[in-house]
């Protein structure tokens, strides 16, 4: 186990880090209440700029999904594997109630069982290594699975 | 101030080894010239793009330094259809009379590779793997079938429909007809899309030349008249390409946008169109254009198709050239090829692939990251 200082978040203000639980971080618009992911500081549905961070809820339902089935291009693709060791990986958007629909990698032991509206768990953990840091990311997990 | 097409002309589709994307560029724009019998001298102006050939306004120094207006557009997938629509724009507001639209391009082979910061994305957006288009399109198509009860068999239809067609099409890459078994036992790519679902990118090159309506039969026996044009981009809580969120509201797609802008411009609707090319990236995206752009309910893909309605002798013919599916996809010359078929079609000249009984009315539908649609309505 790394200490948390060689831990890096694979881009800052994305998640709450270092945490013990962790939560992705969006903007909620302080004039039509939209919440957006990642945060950012205008609102891309009433065209204000009044916004502040929160945090996301941990759990949603798988909204849409899909499986990236070959190995994605390099760059910009930085993860681990290479065409040999490549597996087919999950896609989605998780809906996090009241809040916002969240796009991101799926971890799950069978990606054949994925279904829209299973529930979903948020993890945050190690993507690659890189100088000799793990680069952390976010991704969703079947609830059932976690 | 209407608008006339009058002159077509296209580098044939696919892969052309020792040929530049700008070359192919100038050989549709000269096959634009001799189709109607002008010369680039007589260009008052160009609007042109390409997403990975170079800069179109670099084409003046083969094609001649006339001095003309030459701007580069750069709008996505629908780089041909804002070409087309800022030429539209030139002649329609009075500032000119004559000139052309151009695009052309050359993709590397596999899938389109993307730089996420250029989408205004963050790195980390394309270090984990979610800048691929492909996962889009298997999003949107599996929550549109899971909402509308759409088959599979659907998308396989279109597919084998789409590629039938560009084995008619002597400027189409794949011309192949797959059957309907090549389609569904193909390579699963992006679930529920497989490998013959999908486009690849490509190269070719394409050009219109356009004209004042009122002066149109000075230089054309056949001018094909624009009746509308419209490019629209996305609205909060639509479902586009590259969005890391997605609102819970939900808004129409810029292609129900542009296409409600399009019919209301040319004071026509959707039953009256008599062949349509809709933006075929995958399977999925035709069966959903073909209700967002107004032809038919969301969940009417699986009757039309099954009963044929789209095909060539069906009663609204859909990519009748073979679409992106068979004809690949150059970007910048891609939107530009789907009018260039709806000109053949009114001019009664598609040949093999000729939708029967003299079509008067033509439509055309493009759509591009990160979230655009263009659209044309055009008439004999």
């Amino acid at each position: 186990m790394r200490s948390i200082a060689d831990q890096i978040p694979i881009a800052q203000g994305l998640f709450t880090w270092p945490s013990n639980d962790p939560r992705l971080l969006g903007s909620k618009c302080l004039d039509c209440g939209v919440v957006t992911f990642p945060a950012q500081s205008g609102c891309p549905a009433c065209c204000g700029e009044n916004t502040e961070i929160i945090e996301l809820e941990r759990r949603g339902k798988l909204w849409t999904w899909t499986i990236q089935g070959f190995l994605p291009n390099r760059p910009p693709y930085e993860g681990p594997e290479t065409p040999e060791t490549f597996k087919p990986f999950g896609v989605g958007y998780v809906e996090l109630p009241n809040q916002v629909r969240v796009e991101t990698r799926i971890q799950t032991e069978d990606i054949s069982r994925l279904r829209i509206g299973m529930e979903m768990d948020l993890v945050v953990e190690k993507f690659i290594e890189r100088d000799g840091k793990d680069i952390i990311a976010y991704f969703f997990r079947p609830a059932d699975e976690s | 101030m209407d608008v006339a097409i009058i002159g077509i002309g296209i580098h044939p589709f696919g892969r052309t080894e020792g040929v530049t994307g700008l070359e192919q560029g100038v050989h549709a724009a000269r096959e634009a010239l001799k189709d109607v019998g002008l010369d680039w001298n007589d260009m008052e102006f160009a609007y042109g793009g390409s997403s990975a050939a170079g800069n179109a306004d670099s084409m003046v120094s083969k094609l001649g330094l006339t001095g003309l207006q030459f701007i580069n557009v750069s709008n996505g997938c629908a780089t041909g259809g804002s070409a087309l629509q800022s030429a539209y724009m030139a002649i329609q507001s009075g500032m000119f009379d004559i000139g052309m639209a151009v695009g052309f391009d050359k993709h590397p082979r596999g899938a389109f590779t993307v730089n996420p910061e250029a989408s205004g994305l963050g790195k980390w957006y394309g270090d984990v793997g979610m800048a691929l288009t492909p996962q889009f399109f298997g999003m949107k198509i599996q929550r549109y079938m899971h909402e509308y009860d759409i088959s599979e068999d659907t998308l396989i239809r279109v597919a084998v429909k789409n590629f039938r067609n560009g084995a008619k099409n002597p400027n189409a890459w794949r011309r192949n007809a797959f059957s309907y078994d090549d389609v569904a036992q193909s390579q699963m790519v992006c679930h529920p899309l497989r490998k013959y679902m999908f486009c690849s990118p490509a190269e070719g090159g394409c050009a219109m030349i356009l004209c004042r309506a009122d002066k149109a039969r000075q230089h054309a026996s056949n001018p094909v008249f624009l009746k509308a044009v419209a490019v629209k981009t996305r609205q909060f809580g639509s479902f586009e390409v590259f969005s890391q969120s997605q609102a819970l509201e939900r808004a129409p797609a810029p292609t129900v946008q542009a296409a409600t802008a399009a019919f209301e411009m040319a004071g026509i609707g959707p039953e009256d169109i008599d062949v349509a090319q809709l933006q075929d990236t995958e399977s999925g995206a035709e069966v959903m254009h073909m209700a967002e752009n107004g032809f038919c309910a969301d969940g009417d893909q699986e009757q039309w198709l099954r009963e044929g309605h789209t095909e060539i002798d069906g009663k609204l013919p859909v990519n009748t050239d073979g679409g992106c599916l068979a004809n690949g996809e150059p970007v910048g010359a891609s939107g530009l090829r789907q009018v260039y078929e709806i000109c053949l079609q009114l001019r009664g000249e598609a040949g093999e692939r000729q939708v029967p009984n003299n079509p008067k009315t033509g439509y055309t539908h493009v759509y591009g990251a990160p979230g655009l649609s263009g659209v044309t309505i055009m008439a004999a």
